[in-house]
């Protein structure tokens, strides 16, 4: 396994420790030139698509700057590592095989030995702790053209975000590598499930996008059920039984506060945030029938945007926030439907056999994400807007509940297995259907949620 | 079997197990008298005498709401005796199998816990009696994964004095 499981803040009060701290993280990014090269970097990774042969990177342990900075670069270049590989695009050479080591930042790289190795592309960093302060730089190299791959980069913080730190150098270098925007420097929010099939223990817990750096945000005394980050990433909505129904929460991820939206009426659930982060859409069921409103976070303005007998739920908005696509069994079976922020007409675009569920938008616009039941089996897939050009990536028992990586090149999802010892587990896969691997938890777990990538 | 027999049995089985026990039996609360323990002695207000002889559970068709005959007798007995004590108030806890996705399966239990609302108000109970709960899928009470379980957790359970309900 690639992950690392933290054992640090798996309590409640551990989480203002962490998020605390987080607080008052000054990341400094500063970048530097890159030295002089009369070659341009030529390698790319394409991962949109193709059988990927993984691309063979070297990490020489980050050097460290004085003797009580040897920990941390170790911890900060395993990190890195696994970062990189746990995206299936890399394979990392091992430090067992380097030819020549790297003990000053600044000195000129011996090109000739990495080839000799077949390292495409290389890492080079230097780690300062000292005084309270963490900083790490590093360099990109694309060994073949011998050629730096964009400026050096310095990122400083305190030391307990050396895990922060770790994952925005990897964020940067997968950027380079792939043009792509990195995901590795994000949370999970999710439900930690403990206890029986017929008396399961939910509680919301968030973590690293990795599993590392657990914390609780509720115990698990009422039913939790799928919470979602605010475009800030520091509130989450989610679903609670704490009054004996089902009603929507916000919480604030660092301090725990919360509020319940009182003014509801009926049952609400399926909440998600708007993305300008004013209004949030949930659905509401009132005497038997489910509905689709939105709620203006400032005026507590209700809208209703969906009417009729017929079950309308799961609503995600548009990068743009202009629509929203949700599911509704109003032709008969669920199916996946796109309609105006302000309601009103719905376009159906799903049309395969089954049923289609829990359609999720991906923050660059082009896809949505989705649970499909069809012949007693469950799948995630991803379509276009239009419907089409539809692909499942898994199958199994229960497989539900997609979350988009803030590049939209990932998914998470759960997965639940079958009998009377059946429980979930969140795993990840890439929307090109690899790189399928389960995300550790200490519990069982469910609904997954992805913020963006943290500032 | 038919309601009246499935009545008859099952306060068959009470009296046997008010004259064995030692310690009040089921209906130890509701003022037996256990050596006397005759029908006459069953408490028809209690609320074990509903779960137990009116039932309080009405099955449901995969991905169904709507009523059946044998629900029909269940709901029946159930509106009777709702009719017949009248300070008491239910909940309808509407539920479904584990085949279905987290909201749907919300909204599908509220639909059912909705139809026997509806159908209890049909029969004269009072709407401001009965609140409703959808649990979806998180309270199975059968934990196969098959269709004999499934049967089982596609349900709606009317709890007499329930919780908070809308």
């Amino acid at each position: 396994m690639m992950y690392i499981k933290d054992k640090k803040g798996q309590n409640m009060a551990a989480l203002y420790r962490i998020t605390g701290a987080a607080l008052g993280l000054m990341l400094a990014l500063v970048s530097f030139a890159a030295p002089i090269s009369a070659q341009q970097p030529t390698l790319k990774i394409d991962v949109t698509g193709g059988v990927i042969e993984p691309v063979p990177f070297a990490i020489p342990t980050f050097i460290a700057e004085n003797s009580a900075s040897t920990a941390i670069a170790n911890n900060i270049t395993r990190v890195i590592a696994e970062d990189l590989l746990s995206t299936g695009l890399f394979r990392e050479i091992p430090k067992a095989a380097h030819i020549s080591g790297v003990s000053n930042f600044n000195a000129p790289v011996q090109f000739a030995d990495w080839r000799a190795i077949n390292s495409q592309a290389l890492i080079v960093g230097a780690v300062n702790s000292s005084g309270g302060r963490l900083t790490v730089k590093f360099r990109l190299w694309d060994v073949f053209a011998q050629a730096p791959m964009g400026d050096g980069v310095q990122l400083s913080g305190s030391p307990e975000n050396w895990r922060r730190i770790s994952h925005k150098v990897a964020d940067a270098v997968y950027s380079r590598l792939t043009g792509e925007t990195g995901y590795f420097d994000s949370k999970i929010v999710f439900v930690s499930e403990s206890g029986p099939k017929n008396d399961r223990r939910k509680r919301l817990a968030i973590m690293d996008y990795d599993g590392a750096g657990l914390a609780y945000l509720t115990n698990d005394e009422n039913i939790v059920l799928a919470p979602r980050f605010s475009p800030n990433n520091r509130d989450i909505l989610y679903t609670s039984y704490e009054t004996g129904i089902p009603r929507v929460y916000l919480m604030n991820v660092d301090t725990l506060q919360r509020r319940v939206f009182a003014n509801l009426p009926g049952m609400g659930f399926a909440p998600r945030f708007a993305p300008d982060g004013n209004k949030i859409v949930l659905s509401i069921s009132e005497r038997g029938n489910t509905d689709i409103y939105t709620v203006d976070l400032a005026s507590g303005q209700r809208t209703r945007l969906t009417s009729g007998p017929s079950i309308n739920t799961a609503p995600s908005f548009s990068p743009d926030g202009k629509q929203i696509v949700f599911e509704s069994d109003r032709g008969g079976s669920q199916q996946l439907y796109i309609m105006s922020v302000n309601g009103g007409d719905a376009k159906r675009i799903s049309f395969g056999n089954g049923r289609y569920a829990t359609p999720v938008w991906s923050p660059r616009g082009d896809l949505v994400a989705f649970t499909k039941i069809v012949g007693g089996r469950f799948h995630i897939g991803v379509m276009r807007l239009d419907g089409t050009q539809e692909r499942l990536l898994t199958a199994s028992f229960i497989d539900e509940a997609p979350t988009w990586s803030p590049n939209g090149r990932v998914l998470m999802f759960f997965r639940v297995t079958s009998g009377a010892n059946g429980a979930p587990q969140v795993y990840s896969v890439d929307i090109t259907g690899r790189n399928m691997h389960q995300v550790p938890t200490p519990s069982f777990a469910s609904d997954p949620a992805w913020s963006g990538l943290l500032k | 079997m038919t309601y009246l027999t499935k009545t008859a049995a099952v306060l068959f089985l009470f009296v046997t197990a008010a004259c064995t026990s030692t310690s009040g039996g089921l209906f130890g609360g509701s003022g037996s008298d256990i050596n006397g323990a005759g029908i006459g002695s069953i408490d028809e207000t209690s609320l074990e005498y509903f779960d137990a002889a009116i039932g309080s559970t009405v099955l449901f068709a995969v991905n169904e709401s709507s009523l059946s005959g044998n629900n029909i007798a269940i709901l029946d007995a159930q509106a009777g005796w709702l009719n017949a004590n009248q300070t008491v108030s239910v909940l309808i806890e509407g539920h479904a199998d584990e085949q279905g996705t987290r909201e749907y399966n919300i909204a599908l239990g509220s639909r059912r816990a909705s139809s026997v609302r509806d159908y209890l108000v049909s029969q004269g109970v009072a709407d401001s009696r009965i609140s409703i709960v959808s649990y979806g899928k998180e309270r199975p009470i059968a934990v196969c994964s098959n269709a004999s379980c499934w049967s089982q957790n596609r349900r709606a359970v009317t709890i007499v004095s329930g919780g908070m309900g809308v």
